[in-house]
């Protein structure tokens, strides 16, 4: 492949990146205006920043949002964990890859039909919508991705480690805590991570099982952007994009000391 | 009393796993199955074939064509893009930092970039303007198919391009040389060599897009307006709106199958994802 690139492919790349890009400081930058249009730019002002940090409403969502994300992505790294080591320690290959298959289940499904299977589901059982239906859901939706992240980790461990701790006399549990999980922690962190990403992005989910009296931010932004331009969202969405480089930046880190193959690029 | 330690030994080893197989039978397979199960009752509740009739009717058929229409356009678009920058870019300097640029935007929430475009395609948005100065005049942007399609893509596109980026960068430049050496031209090498040699990426990048494309309602309801239901819209609108249950879980199981079919024709024989 000839390595030069061309003047025209370097405009071609040019306009991609505008493209991508320029939606999102188009959002930023009226966020800072003193009038209230997505196209009438009247002079500087923070006080949709204002508004938005006295609003009450919106800080008990945001504190609901990050309490949904930090609690379902530890339940869902426990129980993914154990997922891996179940998938793990199966003895048949073919039984590893049915385990496999169906952990990949939700990771493919669309939203619309998890979300909506999943009411189904609590109003079947007869849980009432809200907190604890929306952080099952995302508990359960989160599972697979840390299986994902963390079974790659065990597989590249050398079973003569776990030799060798027996062995030297170790148990069952004295292994698990002394010679697995020190050796796949990054892979844990990862799933961990991923979790967060996934529970604080979600929307068509939390949408199908939230009650009336419970929201999340997506769900928030869903709802104020139905009803039309708010320079409000915009001063969130500033907010918003300064918080998610912040994850990207830790992303960048977590995955550059665990070398886990990640995925890069969200499913939403 | 050996047997009953035995037992005992054997239980408490496989209680590790419970958790896990309680999650895959409560959240992936009991799902599905109600699921198939709600499909076949009507909005009173009585058992029936009624929602799969209605399925076949011209009304819910011609939706389902044109919910595939508009996935295969999106796709088609978003390949045509991402396939040349995905290719440019293994051309770059630093081309890991020039990827991980093209896929920040993927990490923003997907319904403040929707937003963004309510407030870019309005009546006196940024495009009219845009219009305005070359001389085409102020349109109707929003709420039409073109917006719906065109934000769409702009979702997608970092989703296409990491795999195809992926596929080229595992190429071997020995075998563009080989080709070189042969005879080959430029366009022939690009076609007999490192098209099909990546064509991996392309199935999987086609997988990640088709798929939500044909279900994210969220960008139909702000984008669209109502002018475009997709499998995603009605599934919704079966479910949240109307409340006919039997109906939206009849379009679920079709979403499904169309999934899997989807899954199938690109299966690109890797593990994983």
């Amino acid at each position: 492949m000839d390595k030069k690139i061309t003047p025209l492919s370097k405009l071609f790349l040019a306009i991609i990146f505008f493209i991508l890009y320029a939606p999102i400081f188009f959002l930023i930058f009226y966020s800072f205006n003193s009038g209230d249009t997505m196209y009438d730019f009247e002079g500087f002002s923070l006080d949709w920043y204002r508004e938005l940090f006295q609003d009450t409403r919106l800080f008990i969502i945001v504190l609901n949002t990050i309490v949904i994300a930090l609690l379902s992505a530890l339940i869902a790294t426990i129980i993914g964990v154990l997922g891996a080591l179940v998938i793990y320690l199966a003895k048949k290959s073919q039984t590893k890859n049915t385990l496999i298959s169906l952990n990949n289940i939700l990771i493919v499904s669309p939203d619309v039909i998890i979300g909506a299977s999943f009411l189904i589901l609590f109003t079947m059982a007869g849980i009432k919508l809200g907190f604890y239906s929306v952080l099952m859901s995302h508990i359960a939706f989160s599972i697979p991705i840390v299986v994902l992240m963390v079974l790659p980790k065990l597989l590249e461990m050398s079973p003569s480690l776990i030799d060798a701790a027996r062995d030297l006399g170790a148990g069952r549990w004295n292994i698990f805590t002394k010679v697995i999980i020190p050796y796949i922690t990054p892979g844990i962190w990862a799933g961990f991570f991923m979790a967060l990403t996934y529970s604080f992005d979600d929307f068509a989910v939390t949408f199908f099982v939230t009650g009336n009296g419970f929201s999340t931010l997506s769900v928030e932004i869903y709802s104020l952007a139905r009803r039309g331009i708010s320079l409000n969202i915009n001063a969130l969405s500033a907010l918003l994009f300064l918080f998610t480089m912040l994850l990207v930046v830790i992303y960048y880190f977590i995955t550059r000391a665990s070398k886990v193959n990640g995925m890069g690029v969200r499913k939403r | 009393m050996g047997r009953v330690l035995a037992m005992e030994n054997k239980l408490t080893r496989h209680l590790y796993s419970i958790p896990y197989f309680l999650w895959m039978l409560l959240f992936v397979v009991a799902p599905i199955v109600l699921v198939v199960y709600y499909s076949l009752f009507d909005i009173e509740g009585n058992f029936s074939f009624v929602n799969y009739q209605k399925f076949f009717t011209p009304v819910y058929l011609q939706m389902t064509l044109s919910s595939f229409w508009y996935a295969f356009l999106i796709t088609a678009i978003s390949l045509l893009v991402a396939y040349p920058t995905a290719l440019l870019l293994t051309k770059t300097k630093h081309k890991q930092l020039w990827l991980l640029l093209i896929i920040v935007p993927s990490w923003i929430n997907l319904l403040l970039k929707a937003y963004a475009f309510l407030g870019i395609f309005g009546t006196y948005g940024a495009a009219n303007s845009f219009l305005k100065i070359i001389g085409i005049g102020s349109k109707q942007i929003l709420f039409t198919d073109f917006s719906f399609v065109f934000v769409s893509v702009y979702i997608f596109i970092p989703f296409m391009i990491l795999p195809i980026f992926n596929a080229l960068n595992e190429l071997n430049p020995t075998l563009l040389d080989a080709a070189s050496d042969l005879g080959a031209s430029r366009w022939v090498t690009f076609r007999r060599v490192i098209f099909p040699l990546t064509l991996d990426g392309v199935k999987s990048g086609c997988q990640v897009v088709f798929i939500p494309a044909l279900s994210l309602f969220m960008l139909t309801r702000l984008i669209a307006g109502n002018r475009v239901i997709t499998l995603g819209t009605s599934i919704e609108q079966h479910f949240l709106v109307t409340q006919d249950w039997g109906m939206g879980s009849t379009i679920a199981v079709f979403l499904i199958i169309a999934m899997v079919l989807i899954m199938i024709l690109t299966n690109t024989r890797k593990r994983g994802v």
